[in-house]
């Protein structure tokens, strides 16, 4: 139906310019309503927003590697959040904390990687025209947009940003007395989250519906890519969590314009009681997490799904497992809405609770454990090609087991309460869910990019980023473990005053250098992308042999994808090495009547069935033909 | 210009549910989420005490009524639509329209009631509570009138008809959900005070 709008429109437009409808500047490249373009569009401005990010992170860096240093320099940019004796004001390094955070979490790893790849794949891989409305999406992406410039203006105005932590936590961000940060910094936050989340949601139905509906024919679930699997439940947990999180973020808004009490008590301000009574942070705590659990997922997911795909690719073999990796996607879907206070075991929450929410968190390890153990497995002897998306799919998997194995001590409640708000939950949180998920990132955007621009991205450029990167990943959160473990609390401005920390003044030196190198290191990649974009050398149709259905568009697809018929999925996508097959991959969109020879017995029964199905649509296509 | 072209013209493509009504289906979960959270956030924070007790305005009974009315009204109407037959289509239409419109002055008065009886938004949560819980209720069925009253002026160009139900049947189903959400609200306020 939708597909059958999209034609109706385009070709009632075509009617009306007779002949000369063809896509402007404008509709082509800024309102456009072509999903591969709209996910081109989150993938560039995912990367601005990578750069600021990565760029606060470095600012915060300095001042914890050489507390106190002279900043005099960074004033052309900084201006007043220098004082005169060039130190970095420490209101503002609350609120690069914060925006670092939500910069990381919200716009990078959420739209940059959900919003690109979910709406560049998408219909590419299920054999869709486009996604389900066009328009829809194009209204995603401008939410986005407008979330995006509200929060950029913010970082710029007299009072900063807002600087409550990216979890925003009342009273501190509800009182405007409370930090400067939580004055009009945390309005304009609150105001592009909102936009933020009406971009998601509107995404995330697009998605859901897609999937669902406007898979080609023999698109059965079982035979989608596990991107496809990964992007969907992705989306449903999107859905289900940001109206909470929405929910929490108005009363929160109430509080701090209206004066309502919803999250605040009894709070004395200078020695003036201020009116509010009868509220309770806690429940924003529990409002929160109900969306930040989840939302750490909807962060991972996509970038766990882009690796089977690009694993299995790469290692020229069927992936490990298929149906388990639904199973344990669905699990880790499931599960993680009834994990979320693990995050506060310290909140004074009744122990009893705690437990059962401990015993809840590590039971969400084991499809976790499952999906690794099937990365490792699918690898196990392969014949490995490291190209640069290969690379980086494995780096994830290896975040994804070091940060992992240390959910398991956050997990447990009495472990926690050493451990709860120290580095070491920073450098869990920046190794499985920050560094695996840039990782999926990356390894996307090296896997797809021929499709996307047509062109290759250089190889040896991409090992160098991908080495200083991994390299880089590690020697910045590895040493976090140990000042964690310490005892070493984040979000503090100088630490050098407390006797314990001092002996990790190296320590933290040496993170911030390695911080800043690899944050250099990005630039050879943004320099490699847009190099290649104009300059890359021509790429083939189908340059990793793979068998999805993105590879059988030409190599600039237009609006809708495939000239003609979309093509019919004959077979699932992972019959790579098949024995008995002449070539080492076989194409969804290969019969299983074409390869008699590397059938299955199984396979050959449906061989029968296949016949009669296609002589069925060769009647429905001549059908078709004789009515234009 | 010939390429483009021959992208869509063969499109034929089995589809197995209409898009746009899936999609309002998906829209519908969200908003459930939405007040599932305040409705769960009353109760814990009901939980802990402090909490000021009062009654519920009386209003929120006829209010109840009027929403059932409408929704009545409009589910003659969509039956009217499949029979094609428009004069009853657009009584029902316009009735629906005139009930949600009485259900929104209804429950401006059960605000009116709440303040006489000194439960105002700013103060204790139990009735900041019933406030947001009420008021972003109101707002969604404003949403969904403005739904109502383009599918009644497209009723007029005789664009809804039997063959055509699709923009009609979501309207409905959005009615009747948000008539539903406005009785589980009631109920829950009746068992939670
Ligand atoms: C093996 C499974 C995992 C377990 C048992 C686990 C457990 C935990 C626990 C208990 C905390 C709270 C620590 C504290 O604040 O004291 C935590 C924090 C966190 N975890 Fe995990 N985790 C797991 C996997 C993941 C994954 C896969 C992601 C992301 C993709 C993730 C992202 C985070 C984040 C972002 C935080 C910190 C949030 C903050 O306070 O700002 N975790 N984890
Ligand atoms: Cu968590």
């Amino acid at each position: 139906m939708a597909t059958a709008t999209v034609a109706n429109h385009d070709s009632a437009a075509h009617d009306h310019h007779d002949h000369e409808h063809h896509d402007n500047f404008v509709t082509k490249y800024i309102f456009t309503q072509d999903h591969k373009m709209i996910g081109k569009q989150f993938l560039i401005t995912g990367m601005f927003w990578a750069i600021i990010g990565g760029f606060l992170s470095i600012l915060f860096r300095l001042q914890l590697g050489f507390p106190g240093m002279d900043m005099s320099f960074l004033r052309p940019i900084l201006g007043g959040w220098i004082d005169e004796a060039g130190a970095l004001d420490p209101t503002f390094y609350l609120a690069l904390v914060t925006m670092h955070g939500t910069i990381m979490v919200f716009f990078v790893l959420t739209a940059g990687l959900s919003g690109t790849f979910s709406n560049y794949l998408i219909p590419l891989q299920i054999g869709a025209r486009d996604m389900a409305s066009g328009f829809m999406n194009m209204l995603s992406y401008w939410f986005f947009f407008l979330s995006s410039v509200i929060m950029f203006i913010s970082l710029f105005i007299k009072t900063g940003p807002a600087g409550g932590g990216w979890v925003v936590y009342p009273p501190l961000s509800a009182l405007e007395q409370a930090i400067p940060g939580s004055g009009l910094g945390m309005t304009l936050w609150l105001v592009a989250m909102t936009c933020f989340i009406a971009s998601s949601l509107l995404g995330g139905i697009n998605y859901i519906t897609t999937v669902i509906n406007l898979r080609t024919k023999g698109m059965s679930f079982s035979r989608l890519p596990l991107t496809i699997w990964a992007f969907f439940l992705t989306a449903v947990i999107g859905l289900l969590s940001f109206p909470v999180l929405f929910a929490a973020a108005l009363l929160l808004v109430f509080d701090r314009s209206f004066g309502t009490s919803f999250y605040l008590s009894d709070i004395y301000i200078a020695g003036e009681a201020l009116p509010n009574t009868g509220g309770s942070p806690v429940l924003f705590q529990h409002l929160f997490w109900f969306l930040g659990h989840p939302e750490v997922y909807i962060v991972l997911l996509p970038a766990l799904g882009i690796t089977s795909e690009i694993i299995a690719t790469n290692s020229r073999k069927p992936i490990f497992g298929y149906k388990a990796m639904i199973i344990s996607m669905l699990g880790i879907t499931i599960l993680s809405f009834i994990v979320w206070a693990h995050h506060m075991f310290v909140s004074g929450m009744n122990p009893f609770l705690g437990s059962i929410f401990m015993f809840l968190t590590l039971i969400i390890a084991v499809p976790s454990a499952v999906k690794v153990f099937n990365y490792l497995t699918t690898l196990w002897r392969g014949n490995l090609i490291f190209t640069p998306g290969m690379l980086f799919s494995i780096g994830l998997v290896s975040f994804f087991i070091s940060g992992g194995l240390t959910g398991i001590f956050l997990g447990n409640s009495a472990i926690d309460i050493q451990l709860h708000d120290t580095y070491f939950v920073v450098a869990h949180f920046h190794l499985v869910m920050g560094s695996a998920s840039f990782f999926g990132l990356m390894a996307g955007v090296y896997h797809w990019f021929p499709k996307m621009f047509g062109r290759m991205m250089d190889a040896k450029l991409g090992y160098i980023h991908f080495w200083l990167t991994f390299a880089g990943v590690y020697l910045v959160f590895f040493p976090m473990h140990y000042i964690g473990i310490a005892g070493f609390p984040r979000r503090y401005y100088s630490w050098t005053n407390f006797e314990f920390a001092n002996m990790y003044t190296d320590l933290n030196m040496f993170v911030s250098v390695a911080a800043i190198i690899t944050f250099a290191a990005q630039f050879i990649f943004i320099f490699n992308f847009f190099y290649s974009m104009f300059r890359g050398r021509i790429a083939s149709l189908n340059p990793w042999r793979s068998n999805t259905l993105e590879w059988t568009t030409p190599l600039h697809p237009g609006h809708g994808n495939w000239p003609g018929e979309i093509p019919t999925v004959y077979r699932w996508p992972y019959d790579y090495s098949k024995p008995g097959a002449e070539e080492d991959f076989i194409p969804q969109t290969v019969p299983l009547s074409a390869t008699p020879e590397s059938n299955l017995p199984h396979e050959q029964e449906l061989v029968k069935l296949e016949l009669e199905i296609m002589k069925e649509d060769e009647e429905v296509l001549v059908a078709n033909e004789s009515k234009h | 210009m010939e390429s483009e072209l021959k992208y869509v013209d063969l499109v034929e493509q089995p589809i197995s549910m209409h898009p746009k009504k899936f999609a309002l289906w998906l829209f519908i979960v969200t908003v459930v989420m939405v007040f599932a959270a305040w409705t769960s956030a009353f109760i814990v924070r009901q939980a802990e005490g402090n909490w000021l007790d009062y009654d519920l305005p009386q209003i929120f009974w006829f209010t109840s009524g009027i929403v059932i009315l409408s929704s009545v009204a409009l589910h003659w109407a969509y039956l009217s639509a499949k029979k094609d037959n428009f004069s009853q289509l657009r009584i029902g239409m316009s009735l629906a329209v005139i009930l949600g419109i009485c259900f929104l002055v209804g429950q401006w008065f059960s605000w009116i009631a709440l303040v006489d009886s000194e439960v105002f938004f700013v103060g204790n949560p139990a009735g900041s509570f019933l406030y947001v819980l009420t008021g972003m209720h109101a707002l969604h069925l404003i949403s969904g009138l403005i739904f109502l009253i383009i599918v009644l002026i497209s009723t007029f160009r005789y664009k809804v008809h039997s063959k055509s139900m699709d923009t009609m049947e979501m309207a409905t189903t959005y009615w009747h959900f948000l008539g539903g959400l406005w009785l589980y609200l009631f109920m829950f306020l009746l068992l939670n005070h």
